[in-house]
């Protein structure tokens, strides 16, 4: 497909001469409102954590402006881990918050930490053990009663998309991971794009400039005296742009909402398959992914990076390990909406034999990658005796 | 896993050795094993003063990093240098040559929030449940 028009523009043009540029972005801006719920959306992060960065400096401009840009930001043990980084960038003191034994956050919890300090909370949802956070309104409600804001990481809205609506359950602020959702396989290597949706209470302080449309025509507006100002230089990651918007009109939203389906049938058909085999360590069903640990294998001597490595013998690249940090021994699982149940089932059989293989013959998944290129690497020297020069 | 019996422990998994009002603080067995091979120690500046349950140092292992808790709140008055250049120590002899800073105690009646071993062996079997 060529997009000649968009790959011969250049970021010096004028707005006048760059319109279709400007038309997609409005219009993307306003597709992702509609699938967020959130009145207004902002495209010029360039990746999911400076979506992060962005709405944690609107949260602390508008309290700065209503006199107090707070002290705190309450951060759950399984939301992403750029979500501290963030909040302590923009100055503020991080507050961690346990999990229930459902791998949820408890509301009682949030009472008892939320105060006058506290500026806002950041919740993943789905979080890292790919579980919904079924309380979540009831959360946003005591922190919002205390006046502060629901930061929500949309790096998982794949399991949401087309279903549930962050933006009308609660949150405030929130970026999208064009890169993950829509059209970039996870994990692609970037370019990123983290643009952010959020409530029109928080909207005069979004980075300029605003696209705004005036008499069929499309503008760029930096008069925003309140905006915390540019995020990014030119256009944030223009390609990726394009590419959410071609796949959100090509999926529509029945396209969308199928996709979501997808990705929460296909995690829980390996969590099915695999509990038993390996150690489940939360009950309820997930979303869009599945943890599972090492906790089986450990009695023959076996770790998650073992099993990990010999994946790679199998053919696959191993899933994030060791995340998130609340389950020792983590392997975190996301086949996304992709893939077929033939593919999901190769996979998990893979899983299956290295089971038995850790426990009929341990040291085959100890000597593991044996197939590879390299064998495996001494992360431990690399990371001790670091050797950045040729 | 081991957890000597002269030594006080946290939920956070540090460990604590009193003499008279100097305490010296490491993580413990369990903490080094769980965290895998250490690659990089953050230790305070002599002088500072920790908060109990404040953080005081940071870990950073092959697989993730961590903040270190302090049981005790005081003032830092020696440090383990040769974590620096050695994190190592800390995998290989966490209760001696891989203890992280001693404190001078500003308040020692924090000392009975601290479990002993009995305690702490009782909760590492909780946790792991």
């Amino acid at each position: 497909m060529g997009f000649d028009g968009f790959s011969e523009s250049h970021p010096f043009l004028s707005a006048e001469a760059m319109q279709g540029n400007l038309e997609l972005c409005f219009q993307l801006e306003q597709y992702l409102a509609e699938i967020s719920g959130f009145d207004q959306v902002c495209l010029w992060p360039a990746a999911g954590s400076h979506g992060e960065l962005t709405g944690m400096l609107i949260i602390r401009a508008y309290l700065t402006a209503q006199g107090n840009p707070r002290k705190k930001v309450l951060i759950p043990d399984s939301a992403h881990g750029t979500n501290p980084a963030s909040a302590a960038i923009c100055h503020y003191d991080i507050v961690p918050v346990k999990s229930n034994a459902d791998g949820e956050i408890d509301p009682h919890e949030i009472e008892k930490l939320m105060n006058e300090d506290v500026a806002a909370l950041m919740i993943t949802n789905p979080n890292t053990l790919g579980i919904f956070e079924e309380n979540f309104k009831k959360i946003a409600d005591i922190v919002h009663a205390k006046g502060g804001f629901i930061y929500a990481d949309g790096a998982n809205l794949n399991a949401l998309m087309g279903v549930v609506k962050p933006g009308k359950i609660g949150a405030d602020v929130m970026h999208f991971n064009l890169h993950k959702t829509f059209a970039t396989p996870h994990g692609g290597g970037g370019p990123g794009a983290g643009p952010i949706g959020m409530c029109d209470k928080l909207a005069p302080f979004r980075p300029t400039p605003v696209i705004v449309q005036k008499d069929g025509k499309f503008a760029l507006d930096g008069n925003r005296p309140q905006s915390i100002g540019r995020v990014k230089a030119f256009w944030g990651n223009f390609g990726m742009l394009v590419r959410a918007y071609a796949y959100i009109r090509e999926c529509g939203s029945l396209g969308l909402h199928n996709i979501t389906r997808m990705a929460v049938l296909n995690a829980n058909y390996i969590r099915k398959r695999l509990e038993g085999t390996y150690h489940v360590p939360y009950a309820k069903p997930v979303l869009h992914e599945c943890i599972v640990n090492d906790k089986i294998q450990n009695q023959y001597g076996v770790k998650t990076l073992d099993i990990a490595k010999r994946l790679m013998d199998y053919g696959y690249h191993p899933p994030t390990v060791y995340f998130p940090l609340i389950v020792p021994g983590a392997m975190m699982i996301e086949p996304t909406e992709t893939e077929n149940k033939q593919l999901l089932d190769e996979f998990c059989d893979a899983l299956i034999a290295i089971a038995n293989e850790a426990k009929e013959t341990p040291d085959v998944l100890k000597n593991a990658p044996t197939k590879t290129f390299r064998r495996r690497l001494d992360e431990t020297r690399a990371a001790r005796e670091p050797k950045l020069r040729a | 896993m081991d957890t000597p019996d002269n030594l006080r422990y946290t939920k956070e998994h540090e460990w604590v050795r009193i003499d008279g009002e100097i305490a010296t603080i490491g993580v413990t067995d369990h903490a080094q094993h769980a965290l895998g091979d250490i690659v990089y120690v953050e230790l305070p500046k002599e002088g500072e003063t920790v908060t109990r349950e404040g953080t005081f140092g940071v870990l950073e292992s092959v697989k993730a990093v961590s903040d270190c808790y302090a049981p005790l709140t005081g003032t830092v008055v020696e440090i383990n240098d040769t974590l620096n250049t050695s994190p190592e120590r800390v995998n290989e002899d966490c209760y001696g040559e891989g203890w992280m800073i001693k404190i001078r105690l500003s308040n020692p009646s924090e000392l009975e929030s601290l479990m002993d071993h009995r305690s702490y062996e009782k909760f590492l079997k909780e946790e792991s449940n």
